[in-house]
């Protein structure tokens, strides 16, 4: 037996709300089968199992707020099918319950082990705590002003203060005002926590653009290609050689992660943002992150993001685009260590074999946890980069 | 399909991308991505949009040819003629 638990969607989340159950009793599910829907701070998440069997039991109604790690339903695995049941052929060698090393699966379906109780305490004092709890405000959402970043009465009082937003339409699974609590909750305790360095680097990507044009001059649009996926997979191949900028700082030490799963950071129409991530982008090929980058982007503007997507980014990329500028410094997501920004594509005249000519450059960023790493390892990276992306056809 | 029928084919695209954008107020001279805050993965969608409605094909070095109202009017209306 199984148990379906109450997912930790990001270090500042406590608790979240079931609002929707996918399956009922008796239903067979296998891993990564979206089984139920969850309204976070984020959102409304798509919560997915990583056990294969059948649903025995719904512990949580609808409508139920619960904190991580609460059980929400108990899962019979394959392996304890009923004696006799005809139909449930036993696979010996590899139950799913033993995930396969390449999907973060267990990290997921044991929050327990992710966000540590004491980790997970939001300082307040006691004022501040019966005070959002008398308004149901999750303190998790409030930027605390007070010692050590603890939250006051006072800043219960200013985030209950705030109106609701102005009438818009929009994608229904996203509350743009409970998005920017999360994102002040998040870069808040950054900037207390995390001592940012920053490094910026110019690269000459013209041959990635040739490299482009010519691959997306034969593809149909739903095939074509964007920079944007290479810079994905060069930050991806060069996260896989300098392992201290790729995996989370929790309790005081560094572990580096073993799959590199990047963080993309998308707007969202109204003004908005979110970093889900791609699963192991270091072992993708671009055409297929290309299309689960679209696919994910797609997702993530109409509110539909999977719970494995939003809880285990390992490290961040957030690209400005062909409207953006030129240089973008990032704010490092806890407990990631490691954010890299690319700015817009910009011609430039640039010295190449003694010569000068044209040439279209951009700015590759690297804001990284001193914590962990120096000024020295987070050049050797973010030049590694800029050297995969010289030879975009390797990628 | 006449002028009038593409501008609203490629409204009716814009608006799947830019929901809260009210058709009616885009300007037909301005650059759309600006107008409608539209990044290239938005616009690649909106391409991709366009070539499976109107049945023709539109090579990525047309894209400039799109970036107004007005002038993608005139590039899919004679891309259609061309059909």
């Amino acid at each position: 037996m199984a148990d379906f638990r109450m997912p930790s969607l990001g270090a500042d989340m406590e608790a979240g709300t079931l609002v929707e159950w996918l399956v009922k009793p008796g239903d067979r599910v296998k891993h990564g089968d979206i089984v139920a829907i969850v309204e976070t701070q984020k959102g409304a998440i798509e919560i997915e199992t990583f056990q294969a069997g059948e649903i025995e039991r719904i512990l949580i109604d609808v409508k139920t707020k619960v904190p991580v790690g609460t059980v929400l339903a108990r899962i019979r695995t394959a392996d304890e099918a009923k004696p006799g049941a005809g139909e449930a052929v036993p696979q010996p060698p590899a139950p799913p319950a033993a995930a396969p090393p390449v999907v973060p699966a267990k990290i997921v379906a044991a929050p327990s082990i992710m966000v540590p109780a004491g980790a997970a305490r939001v300082r307040a004092s006691p004022a501040a705590r019966k005070l959002a709890a008398e308004h149901g405000l999750d303190l998790a959402a409030v930027a605390g002003s007070g010692p050590e970043g603890a939250i006051t009465h006072a800043d219960v009082e200013r985030s209950l203060a705030v109106g609701p937003a102005p009438e818009m339409k929009r994608a229904p699974g996203i509350d743009l005002d409970a998005m920017r609590l999360a994102i002040a909750a998040a870069m808040a305790r950054s900037k207390r926590e995390i001592p940012h360095y920053y490094l910026a680097h110019e690269v000459d990507v013209t041959g990635c653009e040739a490299w482009l044009a010519q691959q997306n001059a034969t593809l149909p649009p739903d095939r074509r290609l964007l920079l944007g996926a290479l810079a994905l997979k060069a930050t991806a191949i060069a996260a896989r050689r300098f392992p201290a900028f790729n995996g989370f700082y929790r309790d005081g030490r560094y572990e580096p992660s073993p799959s590199i799963h990047v963080g993309v950071a998308i707007a969202i129409r109204g003004g908005g943002l979110a970093a889900p991530a791609l699963h192991d982008v270091d072992q993708l090929p671009v055409d297929a992150l290309m299309s689960r980058m679209r696919d994910l982007v797609q997702r993530t503007r109409l509110g539909r993001i999977r719970s494995s997507e939003i809880s285990d980014p390992t490290i961040t990329v957030s690209s400005l685009g062909e409207r953006g500028v030129e240089v973008l410094y990032g704010v490092i997501y806890p407990p990631q260590v490691a954010i890299i920004g690319f700015g817009k594509v910009v011609a430039r005249p640039w010295v190449v074999d003694g010569s000068v000519g044209p040439r279209s450059i951009v700015t590759i960023t690297l804001s990284a946890d001193h914590r962990v790493s120096d000024g020295h390892g987070g050049a050797l990276f973010l030049s590694e980069i800029g050297k995969l992306l010289q030879q975009p056809e390797r990628l | 399909m006449n002028d009038l029928e593409i501008r609203k084919l490629v409204i009716e695209e814009l608006g799947k991308i830019a929901p809260e954008a009210d058709p009616a107020s885009i300007d037909a001279g301005a650059d759309l991505r600006d107008a409608l805050d539209i990044d290239s993965i938005d616009f690649l969608n909106f391409v991709t949009a366009l070539t499976r409605r109107l049945g023709i094909d539109i090579p990525e070095i047309d894209y400039p040819k799109l970036v107004t109202l007005d002038r993608a009017a005139a590039y899919l209306a004679a891309k259609l003629v061309a059909k």
